[in-house]
C-alpha cells in the first residue's frame, strides 16, 4: 500500500548496462515497502542498499616501479561503500608496486575493512 | 618480407581480437596487424568496470576485457608496431614497420580499425589555439596509462559515456569538474553512468549547453558557455563563465576508414549481416562501420566477420543477394545497411527521438519489439532469421506506442 508519508526514489541501476529505472518505495526507517521496475534481483538489491548506504566498484590505477608501463589498472573486487572513496583514493596514491604484476594479483586484501580487496586488472610485464 | 596468409585483421581492438580469433576457429591461417605494442586499443585506457557482462558472462574493466580475448589468440601472428600503408585490390596488403616495408598476399581482409574522436577544432568555436583543451581520450590515455594529470580545474563538453566517464576519473584523482555541458536535451551516454559517474560525485550537467568560447593567454583560462535554443544557437543572456584551465570534449567519434577508403562508407564502412563490404574479400567490424554502445557488441561483429573471412577464404561464402535495410521513421542509426537473406543477422538501432514506450517494427518481416524509456544513445538490438529471397528491401520503424488500457 502506498501512503504519502513514504519516500520514494527513482533510481538507474548500475549493477550492469541495462540500466533499469528502479523505483524504490520506503518509510524515514529505511523499512522497504515496494521495489518496482527492476529486471533482476540485483535491481532490488541494488535499491535497497542506494537508500542506506551507497556501494560502488572502485576503479582507479596504482603507480608500477620497473614496469613496462608506469600504471597498472586496479579494481576493488566488491562494490565499496560510496563514502569511502575519498580515503581509498589517498591511500593509492602513496601505493607503489613492483614489476611483474599480473591480472588478478591481489594489492591489499580486505581493503578497508570491507571485505574487497584491491587487485590488478592488467598485467605489467617487468621492463 | 612476404607474407601469404588466408586472412589478414587490421586492428587489435575488441573487434579485431575478436575477428582474428573466429577466423582461426573456423580454419583459417590468420595474421592480425597491429599498430601499438599491445593488443586492446582503447580496451587497455578504459580502465572503469561495465565490460562483457553479455560478451564474457563476467563484469570485466576495460583491460581484464583485453586480456580474456588476448588468451585466446595463442596460436594466431600478431605484428606489433605495424602500420599498413596501402590495401591493393589484387589482395595485397602493404605495411611498414621498424624492418621495413612488408607485404602479405591474403585471401580475405578484415577491417577492425575503430573510430577517432572529433576534436574542439572542428567545432565552430571561437578563440585562440590554447593550451588545455583535450579529447577525452587523450586526458583518459594521460591519466590512465602515462601517470600524467592534464590540469586541475575542468569543464567537459559532451555527455556521451566517455565524457562522463572522465568525469568521475577527474574527480577521483583530484581535478575539479565544474561541469559537464551537452547540447541535446537529454544526456548522451547510458543512464548508469550519469549516475554512477555525475549524481554520485555531485557534477552539474547542464543540458541544451554548449561552449561558445574559450579565452586564455597560452593556456585555458576560461570558458564560456550558453543554453541554446532547438536550432543549437546560443541563447543570449544565458552565458555561464567557468574559471578552468582544462576542457575536456566529448563530441563524437569517426569511424577510421583509411586506407580502405575506397570502399563504400558513410561515414563508417557499409557492410551486411555478414560484415562483408563493398568488396567482396573485405569485411569490417566494430567502430569503423557504426559507433556502438557496448564492447560487448563490437566483439560478437568482430567474431562474425572473421567467420565470414574465414568462410569467404575458404571458398565457402560468397554473397548470394543483398536485401536493402530501410530507415523507417523515427530511426536515426541503422546497422548494418545490407542483408544476406540466406544468413542470420542482428540489427543495431538508434531511435531519433525519446521514447516512453517505442513499438520498433520490422517490415515486412513482421518483428516487433518493444522498448521502454527508448532514447538515441541506447542501442536497440534486434535479431533477424534467415527470411525469404524474394523480398527487395526491408524497413525499420518506430513508433510511439499508446496503451491500449489507458
Amino acid at each position: 500500500m502506498s501512503s504519502s508519508q513514504n519516500l520514494v526514489k527513482e533510481l538507474t541501476c548500475v549493477r550492469c548496462p541495462l540500466g533499469c529505472k528502479v523505483r524504490i518505495e520506503y518509510t524515514e526507517e529505511l523499512e522497504v515497502i515496494d521495489v518496482a521496475g527492476n529486471k533482476c534481483p540485483r535491481g532490488r538489491e541494488y535499491a535497497i542498499q542506494e537508500i542506506s548506504d551507497p556501494h560502488r566498484i572502485l576503479v582507479t590505477s596504482v603507480k608500477v616501479k620497473n614496469g613496462k608501463y608506469p600504471l597498472a589498472s586496479i579494481k576493488t573486487t566488491e562494490a565499496i561503500p560510496l563514502r569511502l572513496f575519498d580515503e581509498a583514493m589517498r591511500i593509492i596514491e602513496k601505493l607503489e608496486i613492483e614489476a611483474p604484476v599480473k591480472m588478478g594479483d591481489i594489492i591489499i586484501e580486505n581493503f578497508l575493512d570491507t571485505g574487497a580487496n584491491l587487485i590488478v586488472t592488467r598485467s605489467i610485464e617487468r621492463l | 618480407m612476404k607474407y601469404n596468409t588466408d586472412v589478414v585483421v587490421i586492428g587489435g581492438g575488441a573487434a579485431g581480437m575478436a575477428a582474428a580469433y573466429s577466423a582461426r576457429e573456423n580454419g583459417a591461417n590468420v595474421i592480425l596487424l597491429e599498430r601499438d605494442e599491445d593488443t586492446g586499443g582503447v580496451l587497455n585506457q578504459c580502465i572503469h568496470n561495465g565490460f562483457g557482462l553479455q560478451y564474457f558472462k563476467k563484469d570485466l574493466t576495460g583491460p581484464e576485457f583485453k586480456e580474456f580475448a588476448k588468451e585466446r589468440l595463442k596460436d594466431i601472428d600478431i605484428l606489433f608496431g605495424t602500420y599498413v600503408l596501402e590495401i591493393r585490390k589484387d589482395k595485397t596488403i602493404i605495411f611498414v614497420d621498424k624492418r621495413g616495408i612488408h607485404e602479405i598476399q591474403t585471401k580475405a581482409l578484415v577491417m577492425a580499425t575503430g573510430a577517432r574522436e572529433r576534436h574542439l577544432n572542428s567545432l565552430p568555436v571561437p578563440g585562440k589555439r590554447i593550451t588545455g583543451i583535450f579529447t577525452a581520450g587523450l586526458a583518459q590515455r594521460f591519466i590512465n596509462l602515462e601517470n600524467l594529470k592534464p590540469g586541475s580545474k575542468a569543464v567537459i563538453l559532451g555527455s556521451g559515456d566517455i565524457g562522463l566517464i572522465m568525469a568521475r576519473r577527474l574527480t577521483l584523482e583530484g581535478i575539479k569538474v565544474e561541469a559537464v555541458l551537452e547540447i541535446m536535451p537529454y544526456p548522451g551516454g547510458l543512464e548508469r553512468n550519469v549516475q554512477q559517474c555525475l549524481k554520485d560525485f555531485g557534477i552539474p550537467l547542464y543540458l541544451s549547453h554548449t561552449v561558445i568560447a574559450v579565452e586564455g593567454d597560452r593556456r585555458l583560462q576560461k570558458v564560456i558557455a550558453a543554453e541554446v535554443d532547438y536550432k543549437w544557437d546560443p541563447i543570449p543572456g544565458t552565458e555561464k563563465e567557468f574559471e578552468v584551465d582544462t576542457l575536456i570534449t566529448s563530441v563524437g567519434l569517426i569511424p577510421q576508414i583509411k586506407p580502405a577508403d575506397f570502399l563504400e562508407a558513410d561515414p563508417g564502412f557499409i557492410v551486411s549481416n555478414t560484415n562483408q563490404t563493398s568488396e567482396d574479400w573485405i569485411f569490417a567490424a566494430g567502430n569503423c562501420t557504426v559507433i556502438f554502445d557496448l564492447v560487448d557488441y563490437v566483439a560478437k561483429e568482430g567474431e562474425k566477420a572473421g567467420k565470414y573471412a574465414a568462410l569467404y577464404a575458404k571458398g565457402e561464402y560468397t554473397q548470394s543477394k543483398k536485401v536493402k535495410v530501410r530507415k523507417g521513421e523515427n530511426i536515426g542509426i541503422l546497422h548494418p545497411v545490407y542483408i544476406d537473406p540466406t544468413q542470420e543477422s542482428t540489427l543495431y538501432i538508434r531511435v531519433s527521438k525519446v521514447f516512453d514506450r517505442a513499438s520498433i517494427k520490422v517490415e515486412p518481416l513482421g518483428v516487433e519489439v518493444i522498448e521502454n524509456d527508448a532514447r538515441p544513445p541506447e542501442m536497440v538490438v534486434i535479431k533477424l532469421k534467415p527470411f525469404d529471397e524474394n523480398i527487395d528491401e526491408i524497413e525499420v520503424i518506430a513508433d510511439e506506442l499508446i496503451s491500449k488500457l489507458g
